[in-house]
């Protein structure tokens, strides 16, 4: 697959996120993950969003969705602003419930990893893809089937007349993900979130799934926003990456600056961990790990969260203050104390 | 074979565990419960008997026949006998029956949509609401209900209407039950997640993505509630603050025959038969759909 090689045109910015906090109550103490996210998605534009387990990564969609749990168990703070049709901003934070749900679906869409479980087992496919239209277009049912048909012929699924009255459990897993990807663009969406799409799936469906996805978004010129923790599909299918960690944004590049060289010592050791298939038995152990677990989010530790596992850690100015969100140039944003020293040690 | 293939040929179907695929299976496994195909005939026979059997017999149910009082059965005209006011007993019975399975079916319908709504209301929003509502349902069901019947009958104007509106008001909490815990399970699974992804309103997923998912117990529920109904309509129509005579109920059949228990025991045994027949039935056939849509057995 060609992966970006000429990427779409891209545009103005349709969702711009600032400062973007989440805070959960547990009988332990509060969590709050993420810390303070800014990012912005442009037309076109395909912004990963990378991480571990925890990192908050899935908790940052949600919270543009808007479907974190419901004060007072949980609390979103900052600006989430997405670009409307008039060429205005309006901020998803503060609109109301029934005119949140009006967005869903119609202005952002999100898709999951588990295409086996997101469809409804007692409704055909047609009739699910079909609801999404009904409820943001005024259409009867005859136009929604029909719009229906074309999406499905537009996700690429084969006989797709036969397909609309198909129940779910008559669809592969890589068939389900194309209706649900149906479902989502349904109303045409400035805004896809795609969480995790791929991760159920087998590896030739996967990359299926991904050129897919390119190919709508050259067509329709969406925003997607792509959380994956797979760097392989990130290098296939991103313009830009934002690596997380312990819910706050530590490098945030162009996909191939980030790749080629990471500033942050825990992307490079992400990418370290990747497996290399060329690189195994030439002396080198095949997969190399970052030592250490993601930290309790109760317990933070001081400083740069990711110190106690970083192989460049000083102690005295890893461990003071939480270090700045700096531009090493190129919009390439990283979050290191020391990544100066790092960097000329590196050349 | 690689994957695309398969996505190709339209892909194998994955087994899941829900009313729909399981259709068929679950066809299957409900034939093989032979005491639910035996409740279900018999169900089938009385709700014959009694719709269509008053227009056969040729007694009426109310007519007085002093000369032929006390006739056992299979003696005379009368295949099952006559009462102490020479009434065919036969008739009686039907008359009755209707009585007891339209209470049976109207309480059941009322009780099981209240109960859905309650349940589904509760089991989708959760939290507060959920649980005011179902301490709500708690609470009832701490009432004594034969009492609690009892006390409203004596209250109200007994009719086929009220004593319908009585039964359901003392039977809709355990399909309020069933449906919260239902509801409140199916909510977190991806597809209600999904749903509300692309904009699905409140009241859409709850009753069209949610429900139709959860319709298996809900007709367990509500078989068996067609069984208590009848029931209760014979425990207050036998404590005379159901159906009044002449009208028959089989619960009031039975109170009258007390007296004659010694000289006439068919007058009791008849009434306290059909009884024992539906309600058995109806549990039957409440088990084997249990049975059968319990996705559980599967294996």
């Amino acid at each position: 697959m060609a992966g970006s090689a000429q990427p779409a045109a891209i545009g103005e910015t349709v969702l711009k996120v600032a400062d973007l906090c989440v805070t959960f109550r547990t009988p332990a103490g509060p969590i709050e993950v993420p810390r303070g996210v800014s990012f912005t998605v442009r037309r076109g534009e395909t912004l990963a969003l990378v991480g571990e387990s925890g990192s908050g990564k899935s908790v940052t969609s949600l919270a543009v969705m808007r479907l974190t749990p419901k004060p007072p168990r949980c609390h979103v703070r900052g600006q989430v602003l997405l670009r409307d049709d008039a060429g205005g901003t309006r901020d998803l934070l503060s609109l109301s419930d029934e005119q949140m749900r009006r967005v869903r679906g119609n202005d952002i869409s999100m898709i999951f990893q588990e295409p086996m479980t997101s469809l409804n087992p007692v409704h055909t496919v047609g009739a699910q893809i079909a609801e999404a239209i009904h409820f943001h277009r005024n259409v009867g049912p005859r136009a929604a089937r029909e719009r229906a048909l074309a999406l499905l012929e537009l996700v690429g699924i084969s006989e797709p007349r036969k397909r609309l009255d198909s129940y779910p459990h008559h669809l592969s897993g890589g068939m389900r993900q194309r209706v649900m990807i149906a479902m989502a663009l349904a109303c045409d969406p400035k805004v896809l979130i795609a969480d995790e799409p791929t991760t159920a799936l087998d590896v030739t469906v996967q990359a299926q799934i991904l050129a897919l996805l390119k190919e709508l978004q050259q067509r329709t010129g969406m925003g997607i926003i792509f959380i994956t923790h797979n760097l392989g599909v990130v290098a296939e299918i991103a313009d830009r990456v934002m690596v997380m960690y312990a819910g706050r944004i530590v490098e945030q590049a162009d996909v191939g600056p980030l790749f080629a060289r990471p500033m942050m010592p825990y992307t490079a050791g992400l990418l370290r961990s990747v497996p290399r298939v060329d690189l195994a038995g030439a002396g080198r152990p095949v997969l190399e790990t970052i030592g250490g677990n993601v930290p309790d989010p109760l317990r933070m530790p001081p400083g740069c969260a990711f110190h106690p596992r970083c192989r460049h850690h000083r102690p005295g100015r890893c461990d003071t203050a939480v270090p700045a969100l700096e531009d090493a140039g190129g919009d390439h944003l990283l979050r290191c104390a020391r990544w100066r020293e790092i960097a000329e040690a590196a050349s | 074979m690689p994957v695309d293939r398969i996505d190709e040929l339209g892909g194998r179907p994955e087994p899941e565990q829900t009313l729909h695929v399981n259709r068929n299976r679950a066809l299957r496994r409900f034939l093989r419960h032979r005491l639910a195909i035996l409740g279900t005939v018999t169900i089938a026979v009385l709700v014959i008997a009694c719709a269509i059997g008053p227009y056969i017999t040729p007694f009426d149910h109310l007519f007085i026949d002093i000369r032929s009082r006390f006739q056992p059965p299979v003696s005379g005209a009368h295949v099952f006998g006559t009462d102490e006011m020479g009434r065919d007993l036969l008739s009686r019975l039907m008359m009755a029956g209707r009585v007891s399975l339209t209470i049976g079916f109207a309480a059941m319908m009322l009780s099981t949509i209240f109960g859905t709504l309650v349940g589904a209301v509760a089991g989708y929003y959760g939290r507060k609401t959920g649980a005011v509502l179902m301490r709500f349902v708690d609470a009832v069901l701490c009432f004594p209900n034969i009492f609690l019947l009892l006390t409203l009958a004596a209250f109200i104007q007994p009719s086929l209407m009220t004593i319908t509106i009585i039964i359901a008001a003392t039977s809709w909490m355990e399909v309020a039950r069933v449906v919260e815990g239902q509801l409140r399970s199916l909510r977190e699974r991806d597809f209600a997640v999904a749903a509300e992804m692309i904009g699905a309103p409140n009241s859409h997923i709850m009753f069209k993505e949610l429900l139709p998912n959860a319709v298996a117990p809900i007709v367990v529920a509500a078989t068996l509630t067609v069984a208590r109904a009848i029931l209760m309509e014979s425990y207050i129509s036998f404590l005379g603050y159901g159906i009044q005579p002449p009208e028959p109920s089989w619960g009031n059949m039975l109170n009258n025959a007390q007296q004659y228990l010694n000289s006439a025991p068919w007058l009791a045994i008849f009434p306290g038969l059909m009884i024992t027949l539906a309600v058995t039935s109806f549990n039957f056939l409440g088990d084997g759909l249990r049975d059968a849509l319990d996705p559980r057995l599967e294996v």
